[in-house]
């Protein structure tokens, strides 16, 4: 038995692996369909950002809510969404998680705590700390997330939450999860400060900038704020430095990339080929463990295209239904 | 046992005896409290015209006093909503929602269509709405139509103690997201409501006036100009029903539509700009449902389409009058004289 100097059991590090590359092959299949012309409006894919999602959501059960973005699919996945339930949305499906009337930007799972990704950038800030302020009145130990890119950090928003859920000690953490671009304009550009850290000490919240394609760092560093906010020591904010794999949506041809950037993020950044190395490299797991995870996630993103693909569309009825709980 | 008590007291009580009666009530605002923090006495204010007055000493920190961050509380508290609690949140100023109208358009109002129906916010937004206060045009409009207009949204409006009491308590049982305007030139005005607590459904508006020549239809402030118009009319002969909405969405049509059947005329009074408003909503609606029944063309009387002037002259020309009102049932009755 090889020793483990991984702070997680080996069933812990396959489940890690099992969801990132359920996102991997979730996104990269939505980049083929979509090119296909078959899945209406537009999707904005996670690829390349999977360690983030999964290392912070291991951390959390379903009493904890996370509040989402438009590039969402990721954080669905890691917190436990059914897989099948979100493609049939992003065709458009009634047997989608939302009827089909939500589609990729909306997707949500109240009951899982996944408050909804969400179309509107830097929204989910001030849900979250509702969400986090409900978890305080019923005394339940539960925390917040809210996830925003580093476009999405410059909206006030975000910054009006950050102060709220400081005043109120609320166990909220703020996650940047900073590719680098908002939509097309550089990080540098975009924004004022070097680090994220700064902008968190501005409103009197720790925080914390780890390298987000690193599984490793962003479990540890997400696990021992999570605790601290569990445990009333209030919010911080979690700086994921990372890597976007495609556009800022399908159909974006990056020109605003440097040459051959994506190939190179792919070559030397990607969350999963790092994972897979420091696992298999200590012994802790064999390199056909995780062929068989592949081939399993493989076979589940297949059959949840072909499932969406072959599910009823909404009925005419569903256009009216649903606005109101009574009117 | 039903004793005089003004518009604000009895929107006080409302929230006290729903506190009382459901732990997951809380109130969220900026000065709602007043002094939080400060070296002085808690409860200073009690909100900014002191309408939640004393609930502190009741609840406690339940209350919650807001940085002035309407986006974050306002998000705040939808988000407390979607998580099982009923929040109510006060804006201050209806005009305030230029701030935080992302949380109220495009996340309160649409999480449950876009989520297939899985999610329920409980939450209410009150603020203060209206002119005649010499507030000028950010702390004044009649933002009404707004709201109503964006599905998922319930839109009230009270026009007396009674009606502020019993509205707001259904408010906040109400499943849905209520944005509950209070006219803040009513928040004086005394009438009889009853010490314990009732609900009034959403939806169903009150024939405040019966009369067979006219309908008018109105809502907030200006309802109580309406019934000033129909008492100088009674004295030249022209009977006028007046209608209070009470509720913009939803709105009872089925009695404006039923009241304009047997008067065939018709008059909207909105304290709103005129383009897309809630007259104009009313006007249309009968024009295409009762249009036999109609024995003139439907008559609107709005504010004008200018923001809220400052200086009292201007401003009381701009709010609807008594006057105009009754010149606007002149133009649907042929034999009515101007008052």
């Amino acid at each position: 038995m090889t020793n483990n100097p991984f702070p997680l059991p080996k069933d812990d590090l396959l489940q890690a692996y099992r969801t990132m590359r359920t996102i991997r092959e979730f996104e990269e299949r939505l980049h083929v369909e979509f090119a296909k012309g078959d899945i209406p409006g537009f999707v904005h894919l996670y690829a390349g950002e999977e360690a983030c999602a999964t290392g912070i959501m291991m951390h959390l059960s379903d009493i904890d809510r996370i509040a989402s973005t438009h590039r969402g699919h990721g954080h669905c996945i890691a917190k436990g969404v059914d897989v099948h339930a979100m493609m049939a949305e992003i065709y458009g499906k009634v047997t989608g998680s939302c009827r089909g009337k939500g589609g990729s930007m909306h997707i949500a799972d109240l009951s899982k705590g996944m408050m909804g990704a969400n179309g509107i950038l830097g929204a989910g800030a001030p849900l979250i700390c509702g969400a986090a302020l409900a978890a305080k009145f019923r005394g339940d130990g539960g925390v917040g997330i809210t996830f925003f890119g580093d476009g999405a950090s410059n909206q006030g928003t975000v910054l009006e939450s950050m102060n709220l859920a400081a005043i109120w000690n609320l166990p909220v953490i703020f996650v940047v999860e900073n590719n680098g671009y908002a939509e097309s304009t550089s990080v540098e550009y975009a924004t004022g400060v070097d680090s994220y850290v700064d902008r968190a000490a501005g409103f009197g919240l720790p925080g914390v900038t780890v390298d987000g394609t690193d599984f490793f760092a962003v479990h540890e560093a997400a696990g021992e704020i999570i605790r601290r906010a569990r445990e009333g020591g209030g919010p911080a904010l979690l700086e994921c430095k990372m890597v976007r794999f495609f556009g800022h949506f399908e159909g974006d041809a990056q020109t605003y990339k440097a040459k051959g950037e994506n190939d190179a993020n792919r070559a030397s950044r990607d969350c999963l080929t790092l994972f897979a190395n420091r696992v298999t490299a200590a012994g802790v797991i064999g390199d056909a463990e995780l062929r068989v995870i592949d081939r399993e996630v493989a076979a589940l993103i297949d059959d949840a295209v072909a499932s969406a693909k072959g599910a009823p569309l909404p009925h005419a009825g569903e256009l009216t239904t649903d606005v109101y709980v009574s009117y | 046992m039903a004793r005089k008590i003004s518009y604000k007291q009895a929107i006080n009580e409302a929230l006290d005896l729903e506190m009382r009666r459901d732990p997951t009530v809380i109130l969220l605002g900026e000065d709602i409290v007043g002094g939080s923090g400060a070296p002085g006495e808690m409860d200073a204010w009690g909100g900014v015209l002191g309408v939640t007055k004393g609930l502190y000493a009741k609840h406690g920190n339940r209350l919650m006093d807001t940085p002035l961050s309407e986006s974050a509380y306002i998000g705040a508290a939808i988000g407390a909503a979607a998580c099982g609690m009923r929040p109510v949140a006060e804006l201050m100023f209806l005009d305030f929602m230029g701030v935080c109208f992302d949380q109220i358009l495009n996340q309160a109002a649409k999480f449950k269509y876009m989520f297939g129906g899985k999610a329920k916010t409980p939450v209410v937004i009150r603020a203060m709405v209206g002119a005649g206060f010499r507030a000028a045009a950010q702390h004044s409009q009649m933002l009404t139509p707004l709201f109503t207009h964006i599905p998922g949204l319930k839109v009230v409006c009270p026009s007396n103690a009674y009606d502020a009491k019993g509205l707001l308590i259904q408010s906040i049982r109400d499943d849905d997201p209520v944005i509950f305007c209070e006219h803040k030139n009513l928040y004086g005005l005394e009438t009889d409501v009853p010490a314990e607590s009732y609900a009034i459904p959403f939806g169903e508006a009150n024939v405040v006036r019966e009369g067979k020549d006219v309908t008018i239809v109105s809502y907030g402030l200006t309802v109580h100009r309406a019934l000033a118009a129909a008492e100088t009319l009674a004295r030249t002969g022209i009977q006028a029903e007046v209608i209070d909405l009470r509720t913009l969405s939803p709105i009872d049509w089925d009695t404006v539509i039923e009241s304009v059947e047997a008067t065939g005329r018709l008059v909207v009074v909105d304290e709103a700009h005129p383009r897309c408003s809630i007259a104009c909503d009313v006007a249309a609606y009968v024009a295409q449902n009762a249009f036999g029944a109609l024995k003139a063309a439907p008559q609107m009387v709005t504010a004008p389409h200018t923001p809220v002037p400052f200086s009292p002259v201007l401003e009381d020309l701009y709010i609807p009058s008594a006057d105009a009102i009754a010149a606007a049932v002149g133009k649907t009755v042929p034999h009515a004289r101007a008052a």
